[in-house]
Order: structure tokens, then sequence, then C-alpha cells
């Protein structure tokens, strides 16, 4: 028992770890010749060089008044992106996934929604508000806050800091750090990844898991890992933003948290039959 | 005639790609837009306008080319807009009144005038206001085939462009029997600033060739394990789709010849015998055809409004903005204008006959071929390595080994030239002792900003030649896609006819910049800034000055510069060609020269629309 939670933990330090080396090589600066990311040398030319000191609307011959001509890059865009809406057949919960931004290129207000409905109630939910700003070509970085509620339960506020982006070889990343009051902290990581059978049948396996720094009675949370969840989920993408799918989804939980499931009299590992569906708007 | 090859495929003959048979412009249109249309207009055409003074209407004008009913920006009421007949050394003057609910703008694609003449929303002036009109002055100092269009959002792509023609004074060099007006064009039933923001969101949504598993399955059993990864390692681990070959497809566009769909088969007319002149316009929003007539040579006369040498070819590649004009000799009763899509998602379509209800077979569109290395980093491919046996362990995306380079070459000769500067070029003199500027630079040098979230990628040994077709159209023969012996134009083949280059000084100095973007957050700029974080570029009146021109990115961008001449010339510093629109190709680095004659403002973008709209856009002061 205790080996297999040392074996986790080591396969988890290392996903991290991977994660890290995938930001840190596209950070890096190894030399002039690299074709991505890296940071500027030292003579690299100036973009402004050729204005003479003219600007969009100082110079001759600029338009008056305020600048007229305003392209997308100074637009700001929104999306919602329902990226699981499903039913879980065992624990016959309906669950939502959701994630939404409004922001430029660059900069966006991002609002993650996570949550089970029971019953008719919602039984808990988690819900992220983050400013994203870009770090590089592939990855934004994320700050703000996390609202999680629980109908039995205690509630809880955290702080959020994370990194969400495409990882080399198309691995969808999104890996976040909480702190919350009484010394809480958690750690939110998930991986997804796209295997396009045909133009429209896509087959998706997703890992999701979670960490906490101490225990969590009230809400029936251990610390370290607390729980790891691997699905697989097939879509139709009747169009790229209406794609129903249906899937499997192994959830283990471990060590104070398994215990406080199995003196709830719930099992500790559950695999279950999934059909949802995915879109965006 | 030789049959067409190859044979015709029967194509899932949907309805988007198609268009509708009865499509086009309906025919209610109110009668004051039939007032202001001064000719009748022909099915299939352009009504013609000639003359000084001519009067356009910009107005909303529902049209049918799917089997939906949509609202296009139209001018007199017809796609395309009129065709302009206009001549050498007059002054037109051209009133452009606005019915619609928003500003509007008409730009003159090509055309030498006045800054305020030019067109551009907020850089030439403030635009048309709703329900005002301008008035457009200015002297025609140049002929040729050109277009204009709408300068406003993305009016463009909604229907607001017509072909611009202007007889030489000295009368044609190559009379012909018959002068048709071929329009490319791209519509989509999306408003297009929500394709745009789809794109925002998704930049692949309109790719329906995306590399897929069992074509992973069946590479491995044709090419093994090894060679099967090996082909997508370097794609997947810099997380780019070697089938991003254009952002738009047929998945949303119908592809239109002179406003026709390809299901109404727009039909230009010759006796036989007849020597007839195509004069081709891509007016598209976003999309580059590739352009043959099987069974018929092609002599290419013309390019951007300007005589270029004749070159005989079967096919060629124009983006949107570039104009060609060919002449050909048909003997036959049809035969099939044919121009697909570079994504190979669709076609526009026409028919060249001796009377209409004519038509010849269609080919097949060409399967999608993916990029090559030499797409993704130019140069570095040819030293000895092709694409299936290149060592891709050596050149991953962290540590290339560039250490085969010689880069010591590049900046020893650079050093010898600044020894050795004379100030002046003499004709004569060899390759050692001309000066520095004789040639473009060959050293690459990357922007700072070419280093952050707004660049994916960045070229380091880019290709500098002009002879390549491009992908998709190389070594057609080969791959028993065509005929033997068939023939695509490159930017090498054109040469402008003695005269046309006039200005023979050597620059004075040398701009660079590149063409970056990054598509997975769908932004598209100059050196990593788009339009929004620029400063302008600024050129000195009548300065003869080189600008390089190095596309970091895996697309081919048609790059469109106002007011001023785009002067082709080739690695080795020789003047080729005058154009207004050059296209750049994925890790090319092209150099072209320029005398910028006319003061004020002028925009400089690349004329894929959304690329422009995205930020791929600078603006020039001439003063």
């Amino acid at each position: 028992m205790r080996l297999k939670k040392t074996k986790l933990l080591a396969a988890l330090v290392l996903a991290v770890s991977g994660i890290h080396t995938s930001l840190a090589v596209a950070q890096m600066d190894s030399g002039e010749m690299q074709m991505q990311g890296g940071s500027a040398p030292a003579n690299a030319r100036d973009p402004h060089a050729y204005s003479d000191g003219f600007t969009l609307t100082t110079g001759p011959y600029a338009q008056e008044g305020l600048r007229q001509l305003k392209l997308a890059d100074e637009h700001a865009f929104w999306a919602v992106l329902g990226n699981r809406f499903e039913y879980q057949q065992d624990s016959k919960t309906t669950l939502y996934d959701f994630q939404a931004w409004y922001g430029t290129t660059y900069d966006r207000l991002v609002i993650k929604a996570e949550g089970d409905v029971s019953g008719g109630s919602l039984e808990e939910s988690s819900t992220d508000l983050l400013w994203g700003h870009a770090l590089n070509a592939y990855f934004d970085t994320q700050l703000g806050v996390r609202a999680d509620q629980y109908s039995e339960g205690t509630d809880r506020q955290w702080l959020a800091m994370g990194v969400q982006g495409l990882a080399s070889y198309w691995f969808e990343l999104d890996i976040t750090a909480y702190v919350g009051d009484s010394g809480r902290t958690a750690l939110a990581a998930e991986a997804e990844y796209e295997l396009r059978l045909t133009q429209r049948l896509i087959l998706q396996p997703r890992a999701e898991l979670n960490l906490y720094g101490k225990d969590d009675g009230d809400n029936g949370l251990g610390s370290g890992l607390s729980d790891l969840a691997l699905g697989v989920r097939l879509r139709y993408e009747f169009n790229r933003q209406f794609a129903p799918y249906i899937g499997v989804e192994w959830t283990n939980t471990y060590g104070d948290t398994a215990d406080y499931r199995r003196a709830a009299g719930e099992d500790r590992t559950n695999t279950q039959f999934v059909a949802g569906l995915r879109f965006w708007f | 005639m030789p049959p067409s090859f190859p044979h015709p495929k029967q194509l899932a003959r949907r309805r988007f790609v198609q268009g509708l048979a009865a499509g086009g412009v309906l025919a209610a249109t109110p009668a004051w837009i039939r007032a202001a249309v001064a000719n009748k207009t022909r099915l299939g055409a352009a009504p013609v306008l000639s003359g000084r003074v001519i009067d356009l209407v910009i107005a909303e004008t529902p049209v049918n080319f799917t089997g939906v009913t949509r609202m296009a920006t139209t001018i007199n009421g017809s796609i395309p807009g009129p065709t302009l007949r206009l001549r050498e050394g007059d002054e037109v003057t051209i009133r452009v009144n606005n019915r619609l609910a928003e500003s509007t703008s008409i730009h003159w694609h090509g055309i030498l005038l006045p800054y305020q003449m030019d067109g551009v929303p907020g850089i030439s002036f403030n635009g048309i206001a709703p329900g005002e009109t301008f008035v457009y002055r200015f002297t025609l100092r140049q002929s040729g085939t050109y277009w204009y269009h709408s300068h406003s959002g993305f009016q463009e792509m909604t229907g607001m462009y017509g072909a611009l023609i202007i007889e030489p004074r000295s009368g044609e060099r190559h009379p012909a029997d018959q002068d048709h007006v071929v329009q490319l064009s791209d519509w989509t039933d999306e408003d297009p600033m929500h394709a745009f923001s789809k794109l925002k969101v998704q930049s692949d949504i309109y790719n329906f060739s995306q590399p897929t598993f069992f074509e992973f399955t069946r590479d491995v059993s044709s090419m093994g394990l090894q060679a099967a990864l090996e082909k997508r390692q370097m794609w997947n681990q810099m997380r780019m789709n070697p089938t991003d070959l254009a952002d738009l497809s047929a998945a949303t566009f119908t592809y239109l010849m002179n406003g026709t769909a390809p299901a109404n088969n727009w039909t230009g007319l010759y006796n036989k015998g007849d020597r007839v002149r195509l004069r081709f316009i891509n007016a598209a929003s976003n999309s580059f055809f590739d352009v043959r007539i099987p069974g018929l040579k092609m002599t290419v006369i013309q390019s951007d409004g300007q005589d270029v040498e004749p070159i005989s070819i079967d096919e060629f590649r124009f983006g949107p903005g570039e104009t060609y004009d060919v002449l050909v000799e048909p003997n036959d009763d049809a035969y099939t204008l044919f121009a697909q899509s570079m994504e190979r998602s669709g076609y526009a379509l026409g028919t060249l006959a001796t009377r209409q209800g004519l038509s010849a077979s269609i080919p097949a569109l060409d399967p999608v071929e993916w990029l090559t290395m030499t797409d993704m980093m130019g140069a570095m491919s040819h030293q000895g390595m092709n694409q299936k046996g290149m060592d891709h362990s050596a050149m991953s995306m962290g540590n290339m080994d560039m250490g085969g380079m010689d880069h010591s070459n590049m900046h020893g000769g650079m050093a010898m030239d600044h020894s050795q500067h004379s100030g002046q070029s003499m004709p004569g003199m060899n390759q050692a002792t001309r000066s520095p500027l004789a040639k473009p630079s060959s050293t690459v040098r990357h922007a700072r900003t070419e280093y952050g979230p707004s660049v994916d990628q960045r070229v380091n040994t880019p290709r500098t030649t002009l002879d390549d077709p491009g992908i998709g159209l190389r070594d057609l023969s080969e791959k028993g896609l065509r005929p033997q012996g068939h023939r695509v134009l490159t930017l090498a083949d054109l040469k402008s006819i003695d005269g046309v280059l006039d200005d023979q000084r050597e620059p004075v100095r040398e701009l660079e910049l590149h063409l970056t973007g990054n598509m997975e957050r769908y932004s598209w700029s100059f050196d990593g800034l788009e339009f929004g974080k620029s400063t302008p570029v600024s050129l000195r009146h009548n300065e003869r000055v080189r600008i390089i021109l190095q596309n970091d990115t895996m697309m081919t961008h048609p790059m469109h510069l106002h007011g001023m001449w785009s002067e082709l010339e080739t690695d080795q510093g020789e003047l080729r060609v005058r154009r207004h629109t050059i296209p750049v190709q994925p890790a090319q680095r092209i150099s072209y020269l320029t005398t910028p004659h006319d003061l004020g403002r002028w925009a400089w973008h690349c004329h894929l629309l959304f690329h422009m709209d995205a930020g791929m856009f600078r603006e020039v002061v001439v003063s």
C-alpha cells in the first residue's frame, strides 16, 4: 500500500517535471538557431528601427484625432467551451466541466466551472475565476481565485496560480496550484490528448489528479495524492462545435481520501460509463 | 486536342462546394440600383463602365449562392462589381455613394495615386460615412489589369470587389480577338467576423484534411513503423500541422468565378481560331487558387498589370490581390477553366466555349500534400537531406545542430563587401567588388519581438530561390497528376519587359522584416508585432530602398504594398519583375526594391484578409 502510494507520487513528480521540462524547453535559450521559444539575443533586431520615431498617430501625414484603424488584434473575443457535459451511469450524476473566456490574444478573463448534479441538486462544484496571460507561444499563466462548494461539507476558497496550454506532441495541459485558509494547499492537474481516428471521429484520453497539503475531514479529502481519474471518450464531431460522445472513466482514491470513502461506505475505486456532449460557441 | 488529364472523377457534389445553379445576386434589386447600372447585366459577367466619370453605389443586396439567402455588400448591385474600363492618362472622377448602415471605402489595388485617394480608412482618409458620397479623383499613370475592393472591415469578403482595366495609350502590346475578365473569389454564408472569431477559438476548425490515426497505420504498413513515426515526429514535437495550407476552406466557402458558383458554369465565348486574352484576378478574401485549362497552353503576358516577357505555361498559382493576364488559342469547342483552392477542398470553375451551354470534362481535385521540411525550415532541408531519410534526432526543436552551416562564409563575404565599398555600382564590375547593397543580405536577423507569445516558429535557414511552384504543385508530372512536360509558373519565370523597371539605381539601404504568426492563438504579424503594437516604416521620398521579407510561418502570404511598386529581385540582386502583390512562400526570404514617388501614408499588408485583420499589417510613411 505504502509502496503503491510512493510509486504514484513518483509518477506524479515525473509528470510534473515533464511538464516543467516542456515549458522550460520552450523558454530556454539554447542558442540562436532554435526555431521555437527562447529569448532574444542581445543583438536581435529592433522592430521599431525603421520608424524614424513616427507612430501610428504622430509624424507626417498622420490622420487627425484618435486612431481610427483598429484591427482584430485590438478586439476582444469570447468563447464558451463545454469540454465535458455528461451523465455518469454508475453514480447517476450529471457532470459539467466548462471553460469560458473573454479577452484578447494575450490577456483573458477565464472562468472554469466544474460540478456534479445529482437528484436535481448541485452536490459539489468548483469554480475558478482567473486572469490568463500569455507566457509563451503555447502557454498562458493563470492567476485568480477558486471557490469550492459542497452540499454536504464545508465550502472552501482558494487563491489559484497555474499554467494552461498545449505541450509538445499536442498534449493539452492545465495545472493549477492553490493556497487556501489555515495553510491549506492543493494541486490540480489535467492532461488531454486528441487521437483523430478520422476527420470527425476522435478518441480523447484524459487524466486528472488532485493533491492536497493537509487532511480535510469535512470534505472527505486526505493529504497527498487524493484522487486520480483516467478516462477515454469517443466523440463524433457533427461539426467542430457539436460532438456527442461516449466513454469510460476510472477513478481511484488514495491515502486518507480512500479511508474517508471506505468509512462512508463507498468504494475507493470506481469505473463507470459516461455519455455526454462536447460543444463550444 | 489532347485528352484532358487526369480523367474526371465524380466528386461529392455538395451544395456548398458547387453552389446553387440558380444562385447569384437576386433579380429583385431595387430600382435605384438598376438605375445606377449603366450597362445591362449579363449572366456571369459584371457590367462594364467606362469614361472619365463613374458612379458607384455601395449597398446591401440579397444573394443566394448555396440555397440560403444572405445579404452581400455590393457595388452597383452586382458581384463582382462593375468592370471599370479606363484609359491611361485620363483624369478620372469616381463618385462612391454609401447606402450601407456602416462606413465603407474603395481601394484601387495596384494603382499609383495621391495617398488621399488610396481608400484605406484611418490611413488615407476617414472612410465614407453612411449616406455620404466620396469623390475619388486621380490621373491614371499606368495601364494594365487591376482591381478594386473595399478596405473596410470584411466588406470585400461579402462581395465588394470589381475589375479595373486601364487601356494603354499606345495600344495593346498583344492585341486579342476576345478579352475576358476572370475574377475568382470565395463566398461564405457565415458572417465573416463570426468565422474569424471561430478561428480565434480553434484555428483548425475549417481543416478537414488533418492527419489521422488510420493514415498513420497505413503509413506504418507501407513504410514501416520507424519511418511513419519519423514522418510525424517534428510536426508533433513542434505542435505544427502539416496540412495547415489555408485557414478557411470549402467547409465554409463556395468558390466563385466571375460571381458564379461552379454549378452555374460561367462561360467565356470565342470563335475558333481566336486569340483570347484572359485577365485573371484573384479577388478572394482568403484563398489561393491553382489555375489551369486542361488542353490549352497559356502564355502569360502580364502580371499585376505590368507586361512581362511572354512565357508559355500550363498552370499557375496566385493569391488574393495578384493578377495574371494570359493568351490562349483554343481550337476545340469547349475547355474547362479549373481553379482549385490551394488546400484542395474545392474549386472555382468555368468554361471557355464557342457557344453557351457547352462544357468540357472537369478534373478531379488533387490529393492534399503535406508541407515539407523545405516549407518548415527552408534551405537547410536541401543540404543532403531528403524528406524521409532526414535525421530528426539531430534537428530537434530545442537543440538544433547547425554546426554544418557555414556562417563564417556569409559574414566574411559581407565584411569583404564593406571594406571595398565604393558607394556606387559600375556595370561590368564583378561580384566581389560591387557595393554591399548590390545584392540582398543573406544574414537572418530576427526581431527581438519574435521571441514572445506572438510567434510560434522562426526560420533560421531560409530559402532564397524563386523557382519553387510551392506545395501541391511540385513535380506533378512525376507524381502522375499531370501530363509529362506540364509546366507550372514560378516567380523565377517572370521578367518585366524592357523599360518597365526604369529605376536602375542601387538601393541606398535595406530594410528587413519577417512575416510571423501563431497559428494556435490565430495571430498574424510582422516581426511578431501586430498592427496595434507596431510603428510605421518610414521611407524617404524618391529614395531607392530594398525591402527584405522573410517568411517565418508555414503559410504563403501575398504581400501587398500600397502606393509604390514592389520590384522583385533575385537573391543575387538582379531585378526581375514589377509587382504590387508578392507571394512569399513558407520559409522563403525574398527581396524587392521600391522607389516611393508619392508622399503620404500607405498600407502594407498580407492580402489574406484574415491575416491582415489579425495584424499582419504595417503603415508606411513616405516623407
